[in-house]
């Protein structure tokens, strides 16, 4: 291994291919990462679905679902996956500041999303609803706890690309990166369309 | 491993629940091993430093993104765990010989140890060896089978070996500090929650599968994005090797299964450490939802073990019969219908469950159909074998000892697979004699055969024959003398997990079996001597694999020095038949120098894998043991390794024609003049 030269050398046409191949298996994996999540999400949802009479005399969600927050929640999830659109446009217009701004804008619609989840949990829990108290607080708290983790680990990503994007800017690795985090955020987004549906709404029924 | 320990309820700011008294300094089985294993570690270290092979270790091993190195790394580490999972066996065995002949009264071994020990047996047979050696074997040969110069995602690849690595160590810890789990290797529930085991031994039992299970699941997409996206020019699915197809099918399997295992656990651990409610007996807790899930990863699991192990009997039948393979669409069909198949019956292990006759004729009907796929691939290496021209070599010596164990052992699964039958057998030694049946005359074997296969082609050496056939021969009767006599002790109502055995009539049984496991550890020894003694006579000519072909083979991964260059291929040729290399011998084309070679793009060897896979491990043991400072250090230092490693710039390198011609030169003079008579008129 005498012979050799570092790989950044962007004056080479086989170099530019060799990239474009790898991003495609890169793109391919992460797809594959998202098959994994769903499974594993699909596992809490049927734990759920056989916990979901499992009250123990502990304390229904029907007694406790706030219409009005679950709503504001909801639409604040569903926007930053908007937003998060309106990003990567603007990524692939070499924009950084509209990049950021967007970026920031989802971020924070993120958090507001955990606050209000956090808030719920505490609330939940103030009432007697904590994981301890039956089989289906146990299931609930685990796969809304499960989303809710990922969104955390969303939101500190954004803040590791924010570092990335500083340094090199738009290469064609950060490209990378910015549409692993997109396609991860927007399935946050779906499996938060099924927790809603098949938590919350069926818990309020 | 033995000790009861004082359990404490209010873990130590500093030490957690650790204390002197969980050392098992007292246990007359544990100690000496307990001494040589500190010894040898002790050595082992005093060795390797006085050698001053430490850097050459992690520049060349430990670090390494190389598939075939990582490959190999897993086998040794199968192997080492053999050694322990077979003790275990060694000794469950003898205990229950012994304690059959009253005198003894109920054997050497107390209830709480003898428990912790077929819960290991079971654990390490499957978690760390049944699995490492597969995927060691995948990890050489399917990048090279495809024509591939590493996996989709080299870096992932050495972080999975090392979290099984963790995974493995944990297991290993649990013997000297502390104790394992007590509960068989799948911890039902409630047994395993906190209420009916509350020490340490349950919590091993999960750090370890977790670490070790988020290691499969980043092999298996790894493996999967290799298999679709990185084959050579012309290779398309209906001409992949059938061990690449039975790879992909099996790590597809891996893919979608191993979540299911890590939310199950994730469950279980929130159960026992912060009284969550999913599998208690009160507030709700369902026990029989652990035991669907645990299944419903555990059934594709099983699969996932022995469609490789198929996929190794296949290459071995088609290289060794000198002809071409019988029926290739239908043995791919068949996997593909195996790897549905599976999912679809994972209800056949509890049909004493009580889920109702309709339900029980589904699973029964489901498991006798998967009979019938399995049928095919035996038919298609049986008429593989018909009229070529049979060399029976040590591997094919393991085909046939395969074909016919595991025939038995399928045939007993059918058994099984009625729901009345299994009403009887349900927990009695029949069942644990049809798994061993179908896992060492199916999995086991197969295995051997692509390792004896395989191995010149990782190492550059055969192994001896004589010594492959004699193991072979050891093992195969071994394995019946041990387990036939637990299949009439089973319909005669002895159940599984018996620390003693009271009933004088299966004394003759216990005797039999007992000397079957004697074979079976001549069959090992024979087996970790002939490669010791192939690794001493490496250098002759009967040994050494000059052409990096020594079977005269038909694919691709043959047709590459031995053991492969850093990059597998000077050139990678363009595919346009099953047998690529066959086809090119036929053609007069083989190792014919290329017009041009190309400048090849590599990834350098990355500390990330071991970095962060061993800090699991503090990670993992201060889980177990409550010390949370230490989870907290670890997590944020896996944290900020995997940060760093993201912002690296410099991950790949080119190597440059000159030198590709240099090597590539060496390796095509070694295959002048070379006749190739393997089943050309075919």
């Amino acid at each position: 291994m005498t012979t050799t030269s570092n790989a950044v050398d962007h004056h080479d046409d086989h170099h530019h291919e060799h990239e474009a191949h790898m991003a495609e298996i890169g793109n391919f994996g992460f797809w594959l990462y998202i098959l994994s999540d769903c499974l594993l999400f699909a596992t809490l949802f049927a734990t759920f679905a056989v916990m979901s009479q499992s009250f123990a005399g502990a304390i229904t969600p029907g007694e406790l679902i706030d219409i009005n927050l679950l709503a504001v929640q909801t639409a604040a999830l569903l926007l930053s996956s908007f937003t998060f659109g309106v990003a990567m446009l603007a990524a692939h217009k070499k924009n950084m500041f509209q990049l950021w701004l967007w970026l920031v804008i989802t971020g924070l619609l993120g958090l507001a999303f955990l606050a209000m989840e956090i808030y719920e949990f505490q609330h939940f829990a103030h009432e007697g609803a904590t994981p301890q108290a039956s089989g289906y607080w146990s299931s609930f708290f685990a796969l809304v706890g499960t989303h809710g983790l990922h969104v955390t680990a969303g939101l500190f990503w954004m803040v590791v690309l924010f570092f990335h994007f500083r340094r090199d800017g738009f290469s064609s690795s950060n490209m990378q990166r910015l549409s692993y985090l997109s396609l991860f955020w927007h399935f946050l987004d779906i499996i938060w369309i099924c927790v809603f549906s098949f938590v919350y709404l069926r818990g309020l029924m | 491993m033995a000790v009861q320990t004082d359990l404490i309820k209010d873990p130590h700011i500093l030490t957690g629940k650790l204390h002197w008294g969980v050392i098992p300094y007292t246990d007359p089985v544990v100690l000496p091993v307990m001494i040589a294993a500190v010894l040898g570690g002790l050595a082992l270290f005093a060795l390797i430093t006085y050698k001053g092979w430490w850097g050459y270790l992690w520049k060349e091993w430990i670090t390494s993104v190389d598939h075939k190195k990582i490959g190999i790394m897993y086998v040794i580490v199968a192997l080492v765990m053999l050694f322990r999972g077979f003790s275990d066996a060694v000794l469950m065995r003898t205990n229950q010989a012994l304690s059959v002949a009253d005198e003894f009264g109920g054997g050497y071994l107390p209830p709480e140890h003898y428990d912790q020990i077929f819960t290991a047996h079971g654990v390490i047979m499957i978690f760390f060896v049944a699995t490492p050696l597969m995927v060691g074997i995948m990890n050489v040969v399917m990048p090279l089978q495809i024509g591939a110069r590493d996996v989709a995602f080299p870096v992932l690849n050495s972080l999975s070996f090392w979290l099984f690595f963790v995974g493995a160590m944990l297991v290993n810890i649990s013997l000297f500090i502390g104790e394992f789990a007590a509960t068989g290797w799948l911890a039902y529930t409630p047994l395993s929650g906190i209420d009916y085991s509350p020490g340490v031994g349950v919590d091993y039992w999960i750090w370890a599968l977790q670490i070790s299970g988020i290691g499969t699941t980043l092999t298996a997409l790894n493996f999967v994005a290799t298999i679709l996206k990185m084959r050579a020019p012309g290779m398309n699915l209906m001409k992949m090797p059938v061990f690449t197809w039975t790879t992909f099918i099996a790590n597809l399997i891996a893919l979608v299964i191993f979540p299911i295992l890590t939310v199950a656990i994730g469950m279980l651990t929130l159960d026992r450490y912060f009284d969550f409610n999913f599998f208690t007996n009160d507030n709700g807790g369902n026990q029989m939802m652990w035991v669907n899930l645990i299944w419903a990863w555990g059934h594709p699991e099983v699969y996932f073990l022995i469609l490789p192990a198929f996929g190794m009997i296949t290459e071995v039948v088609a290289t060794f019969s000198r002809k071409r393979l019988f029926g290739y669409v239908s043995l791919v069909w068949a996997t593909a219908v195996i790897g549905i198949l599976s999912f679809l019956v994972w209800l056949h292990h509890f049909f004493t469950m009580g889920s109702g006759a309709s339900v029980n004729a589904f699973f029964g009907i489901m498991t006798m159909i998967i009979g019938i796929p399995t049928g095919v691939k035996l038919y298609n290496w049986i008429f593989t074998m018909y009229k070529g021209r049979v060399e029976l070599t040590a591997s094919m010596w393991w085909v046939i000892a395969m074909l016919i164990t595991f025939t038995i052992g399928g045939m007993t699964g059918v058994m099984l697979a009625i729901p009345a039958n299994d009403f009887m057998l349900h927990n009695s030694m029949f069942v644990p004699a049809h798994f061993h049946n179908v896992i060492i005359g199916g999995a086991v074997y197969g295995y051997f055969a692509g390792m004896t296969y395989w191995f010149p082609k990782a190492t550059g050496f055969k192994l001896n024959e004589t010594l492959g056939k004699a193991s072979c021969a050891f093992w195969f009767f071994g394995y019946f003398f041990a387990w036939v006599p637990m299949y009439f002790t089973g319909f005669d109502g002895m159940t599984r997990r018996l620390q003693y055995v009271d009933n004088l009539d299966w004394i003759t049984n216990m005797n039999i079996s007992l000397f079957g496991v004697a074979l079976i550890a001549i069959g090992i020894g024979l087996n970790l001597l002939c490669i010791a003694w192939s690794i001493y006579k490496r250098n002759e000519p009967e040994y050494r694999d000059e052409t990096g072909d020594p079977w005269d083979a038909p694919t691709l991964e043959w047709y590459t020095s031995s053991p492969p260059q850093f990059y597998n291929f000077g050139h990678i040729p363009h595919v346009d038949d099953l047998e690529p290399l066959r086809k090119m011998k036929k053609d007069g084309v083989a190792y014919q120098r290329p017009e041009k070679y190309e400048r090849i793009h590599m990834p350098k060897n990355s500390w990330m894998g071991p970095v962060v896979g061993l800090l699991t491990l503090p990670m993992g043991f201060g889980l177990v043991w409550h010390i949370w400072w230490m989870v907290g250090a670890s997590f944020l230092a896996i944290i900020a390794a995997w940060l760093r490693f993201s912002f690296e710039r410099d991950k790949d390198y080119y190597v440059e024609v000159e030198e590709v011609e240099k090597i590539e030169g060496e390796f095509l003079a070694a295959n002048q003049g070379r006749r190739f008579t393997n089943g050309l008129d075919h």
